[in-house]
């Protein structure tokens, strides 16, 4: 059966490929960084998963507003990344598990779930940054992936409490899946910033704090909150904490952070890094 | 529901801005395409009219102001696009919105950190 090795939450912030493209690791700006990344690439040496859930939001490459699913799973061959309009260097496509996409479409709708399917799915930054913090330097990517993408651009999006049931979910159809296969899940984007409005620049380091010290063990902390409550304390972008709720709800019951960063600024953004593993029974 | 709370200096992009701003964030979105980028350079005017933008969002991208196009429906993700194409990157974005210069909105972000 599969196998859930952990949850990795990360930002995924624009900026950062940029600074991959031209090496820019040690810079004083860009080190306190970098510099959270390689426990966790040590800790992927030692959990070796072959497949990654990742849950992004997508910021229109793939969904206009024509058509702005809720939720979308990927199911797709491999996932393109494209040209997004304002110039980061464009991935190498990310082979998919179009089986595991299928088995998890079928779980999830039998949960009632009503999601959207995606045979064909352009991925943007938000999830080739995180994959390219995770797996530097590599000439192919070392895991297929399933995307799980999770609205942030037309309100009303869905609450932090039906994020979380979503990754419980997700969790369950992993688990059940009858191949044995190691599956990392990530969440991408936040924490604390926004890019629009007056308030542009806004970040809230207490409640990133608090929110991450809450995640692993009392993760429907943050659920106490409407959506526009969290945009309130996060920022317009900040609500991208959603996608950490799904990635931790994957891993029910308790958990521990086997490892954090979080750092301001990076470009408008508190970036934050989180690696939690179910606590053994 | 409750309609959402106000914010101060922040807009959701709800259904009325998501109607409001249906041609200017098409417009907009269509500049993931080099080749569309390239268009409404050469020819800003016959690109805006092709999308049927009104005289607010037209006015709005004439004059490069984020808070304007915000308020004629513009969503901010792909505003960025749009952005992209007057080389902005989301510094010059936070200034021009705050009313600061750009160091100065950066040194409010090193203070966020403190």
């Amino acid at each position: 059966m599969a196998r859930i090795v952990g949850a990795i939450t990360s930002s995924h912030i624009p900026a950062i490929g940029k600074a991959i493209a031209r090496n820019l690791h040690e810079e004083p700006y860009w080190k306190p960084f970098f510099d959270g990344y390689p426990p966790v690439h040590r800790w992927l040496a030692k959990v070796r998963p072959q497949v990654a859930v990742v849950f992004y939001n997508d910021h229109g490459l793939n969904f206009f507003l024509d058509k702005m699913p809720t939720f979308a799973v990927g199911a797709a061959p491999e996932y393109r990344n494209a040209d997004e309009g304002w110039g980061i260097p464009t991935l190498a496509p990310i082979p998919g598990d179009q089986r595991l996409s299928w088995h998890v479409i079928e779980r999830l709708v039998g949960e009632d779930f009503d999601i959207t399917t995606c045979q064909e799915m352009l991925v943007d930054h938000a999830v080739t940054i995180p994959m390219a913090l995770l797996w530097p330097g590599r000439d192919a990517w070392p895991v297929r992936v399933v995307p799980v993408c999770i609205n942030t651009v037309q309100y009303p999006l869905p609450s932090a409490a039906r994020c979380y049931k979503l990754g419980q979910a997700v969790g369950r159809a992993i688990e059940s899946y009858d191949e044995d296969l190691r599956v990392v899940v990530i969440g991408t984007g936040g924490l604390s910033h926004q890019l629009d409005g007056e308030r542009a620049g806004f970040i809230n380091k207490a409640f990133d704090i608090e929110f991450m010290e809450k995640l692993p063990a009392d993760p429907l902390w943050a659920a106490r909150y409407s959506v526009a409550e969290l945009v309130e304390r996060t920022g317009t972008q900040g609500i991208e904490l959603l996608m950490w709720l799904a990635a931790r709800g994957t891993l029910g019951g308790e958990a521990t952070a086997v490892h954090t960063n979080y750092h301001i600024p990076i470009s408008n953004t508190a970036a934050g890094l989180m690696v939690m593993e179910r606590r053994a029974a | 529901m409750p309609p959402p709370r106000s914010i101060p200096g922040t807009t959701l992009f709800d259904g009325a801005q998501a109607i409001k701003g249906y041609a200017l964030n098409k417009m907009c979105y269509s500049f993931n395409s080099a080749a569309n980028r390239e268009q409404f350079k050469r020819d800003e005017d016959a690109y805006c009219a092709r999308y049927g933008l009104n005289a607010e969002q037209r006015e709005a991208i004439r004059r490069r102001n984020v808070l304007d196009l915000i308020a004629a429906g513009g969503n901010v993700y792909y505003l960025a696009k749009f952005a992209g194409i007057l080389g902005l990157d989301v510094q010059d974005l936070g200034a021009q919105q705050t009313g600061m210069t750009k160091d100065a909105f950066k040194a409010k972000l090193v203070a966020a950190g403190r």
